[in-house]
């Protein structure tokens, strides 16, 4: 067991592909840290930097107190679980998972009890004599797993592991590998690009887009805050709703409807407005309400998704099954519920999010 | 699913027919004297020299020095065969390895380099080879008989096929495993590669068996003669009135075919997983 710590690493690759650029994560000791990002965002890149199975080639990785920049993989105390489980195929699941101990010289006695503790832990005790092509793709992550646990590593580096499993399967090994890392309390780097299943593992996210840190912290504080329209339109499903407003002195255009704020804002000019579609409503009669043109309806069985327009900007809203659908629906929304990004696409500063804001009473009424 | 005809049966025995006949032919004749035969010749019935004839190519000591038997020459074409198949595939196993694991400069260079030599027969470069082995004073051993042929192209080419098509993240699991290069070698590449070791084996084995114009000019002494030497040797006694020994020459040229069908039905499944099999 060991903390991590990821100083300013980059990969550079021939032609000068930046596939990370200055990645700084400190990971404490038993952390569950998620790397999550779209198709080529360098998570794996970057995971397999920390493995070693890339080369580093700026900045510096420590595993504990020790430098492992040129350390051998084997040496680094790691243990990885592969996206296609990476089993051997001509050995049983008893040999895959003592081949690792076996490398180390570790005595036969203590290979054999690891093993039995860990295929129990797993329940893989009936499979052990089998081949890896004997078992279902679950139970093969699972003797991947095994294989991992049995080296008791300073810190498990998970590749896309359930990215080969079907849905069902994915959500129950997602709960085993969780409590499972909850149990053991390694340290744990795992890299996905599914947002559910980073939301459900991570103690914290790290959002990686093209190479960069987009933001780090814990999935809630991602969901609720997200640091960038980047962030915002990649966690949480369906996508965040962003607009296109603008903000004049202390009024906030968006839509054809307008808003006040009580204070002046410390910004102006055009700003992407963020909503998540839970935070829409259907407006209470007599309250003041954005008018949208429904397209169509998404039926998710506790909720529905609702796609339709306001004005000529996309939005979708995530309303109660009950809720009467109908052509032209009028939206209820919370000022205080909206996040603000620049023209960079950078989350505004907070004291302008908190400050109160009121629906101008001739604003409201505006309609397209 | 496709009903088999009576037509498709027609075929595949009319094919099996054509293969067959000269094999059978071969055989019956060989039981037949060699006056017989030189009189008649070829003959489809069975003669009753079978036991004869069998047992003088097997055990009757012939030649100038009179100390090679058919036994001796069969051994000798046996560690041909084995020395060649095995040799080769150690050879172009490794030679495959290092192109395939190690990125070193000019590995892609150095296959295509391998892979030309595909274009070269024996026959092409038989003279430097000679010269090469007689200074080397390898003229009349094993050593000189095997050696030079052991490069393989087509091994080399198979084996590098086969490793590209293994998971990279094998690889990479045994690593983090704490596995060195001998120890993947060893430990998973080689078993991962049975079937395809077991084809490779089979064409080489057949290849190095059926050898001819190698261990003509490679061997004067009569104790490194193989079978396929033997065959000629036995037809090249044509002095004066005496008869060849047709039977004889059938009866070896059948022996000489027995231990290759051996190897190819022993390993026949093998052969055909290791030519067609992905799941790995």
């Amino acid at each position: 067991m060991a903390s991590i710590d990821i100083n300013q690493v980059s990969k550079l690759y021939d032609g000068g592909v930046k596939a990370v650029n200055a990645v700084d994560i400190q990971i404490a000791d038993g952390e569950f840290i998620v790397l999550v990002g779209p198709s080529g965002c360098g998570k794996s890149t970057l995971l397999r930097m920390v493995a070693g199975l890339e080369s580093i080639s700026e900045g510096v990785v420590r595993i504990g107190d020790r430098v492992v920049n040129t350390v051998e993989p084997a040496d680094r105390d790691i243990a990885m679980v592969f996206q296609n489980y990476a089993l051997y195929p001509h050995m049983t699941v008893r040999q895959n998972m003592a081949y690792g101990l076996k490398n180390r010289k570790t005595p036969k006695a203590e290979i054999d009890a690891r093993v039995d503790e860990a295929a129990r832990m797993l329940e893989l005790q009936p499979y052990l004599d089998r081949r890896p092509r004997a078992l279902s793709g679950g139970q093969r992550q699972r003797v991947a797993m095994g294989r991992a646990i049995v080296r008791k590593p300073a810190a498990f580096l998970f590749d896309e592991p359930l990215s080969n499993l079907d849905a069902k399967l994915r959500v129950s090994m997602r709960v085993e590998i969780r409590k499972l890392q909850r149990r053991l309390g390694t340290t744990s780097i795992y890299v996905t690009h599914d947002q559910l299943e980073a939301m459900t593992l991570a103690d914290r996210l790290v959002v990686l887009n093209g190479g960069r840190i987009e933001q780090i912290g814990t999935p809630l504080e991602v969901y609720h805050t997200p640091a960038s329209t980047f962030v915002a339109s990649f966690i949480g499903s369906p996508a965040m709703n962003l607009i296109t407003g603008h903000i004049d002195g202390n009024r906030l255009a968006i839509w054809p409807v307008g808003f006040t704020f009580d204070d002046e804002a410390a910004y102006r000019g055009e700003v992407t407005v963020g909503l998540r579609a839970e935070d829409l409503t259907v407006a209470a009669p007599g309250q003041p309400y954005l008018p949208f043109r429904v397209d169509y309806v998404e039926e998710l069985g506790a909720v529905r998704l609702v796609h339709g327009f306001v004005g000529d900007q996309a939005l979708c809203a995530s309303l109660p099954v009950a809720t009467a659908l109908s052509g032209e629906m009028r939206l209820g929304v919370d000022p205080q519920k909206f996040h603000f990004f620049d023209r960079e696409g950078r989350r505004l500063a907070l004291p302008f999010a908190k400050a109160r804001m009121t629906f101008g009473a001739e604003a409201a009424t505006v309609s397209a | 699913m496709y009903k088999t005809k009576f037509f498709d049966h027609v075929i595949l025995i009319v094919g099996c027919l054509l293969m067959l006949a000269p094999i059978i032919v071969a055989f019956t004749t060989s039981t037949h004297s060699a006056p017989e035969i030189h009189q008649k010749g070829l003959m489809l019935s069975l003669g009753d020299n079978f036991g004869e004839t069998y047992h003088k190519v097997l055990f009757a000591q012939t030649g100038f020095n009179g100390t090679v038997t058919g036994l001796s020459m069969m051994l000798n074409s046996l560690i041909l065969g084995l020395g060649f198949a095995c040799g080769k595939i150690v050879l172009s196993m490794l030679a495959a390895y290092a192109i395939v694991y190690f990125r070193f400069r000019f590995a892609t260079l150095a296959f295509w380099m391998i892979f030309t030599t595909l274009l070269l027969p024996l026959e092409v470069r038989i003279m430097p080879s000679y010269q090469v082995m007689s200074e080397l004073h390898l003229l009349n051993t094993y050593t000189g008989l095997i050696l030079p042929l052991l490069a393989s192209a087509t091994g080399t080419f198979f084996f590098r096929q086969f490793f590209k098509s293994v998971p990279e993240e094998l690889l990479e699991a045994a690593r983090i495993d704490g596995a060195g290069p001998v120890k993947f070698f060893i430990d998973i590449l080689l078993p991962l590669s049975r079937s395809m070791i077991a084809a490779v084996f089979i064409i080489m084995f057949v290849y190095g068996w059926n050898q001819y114009l190698w261990p003509i000019l490679m061997t004067t002494d009569e104790s490194f003669f193989t079978l396929m030497r033997g065959i000629k040797q036995i037809l090249q006694v044509w002095v004066g009135a005496q008869i060849p020994d047709y039977n004889e020459a059938f009866a070896m040229a059948v022996l000489a075919m027995l231990p290759p069908v051996l190897i190819v039905v022993v390993f026949q499944s093998w052969f055909i997983k290791g030519l067609t099999e992905t799941d790995k």
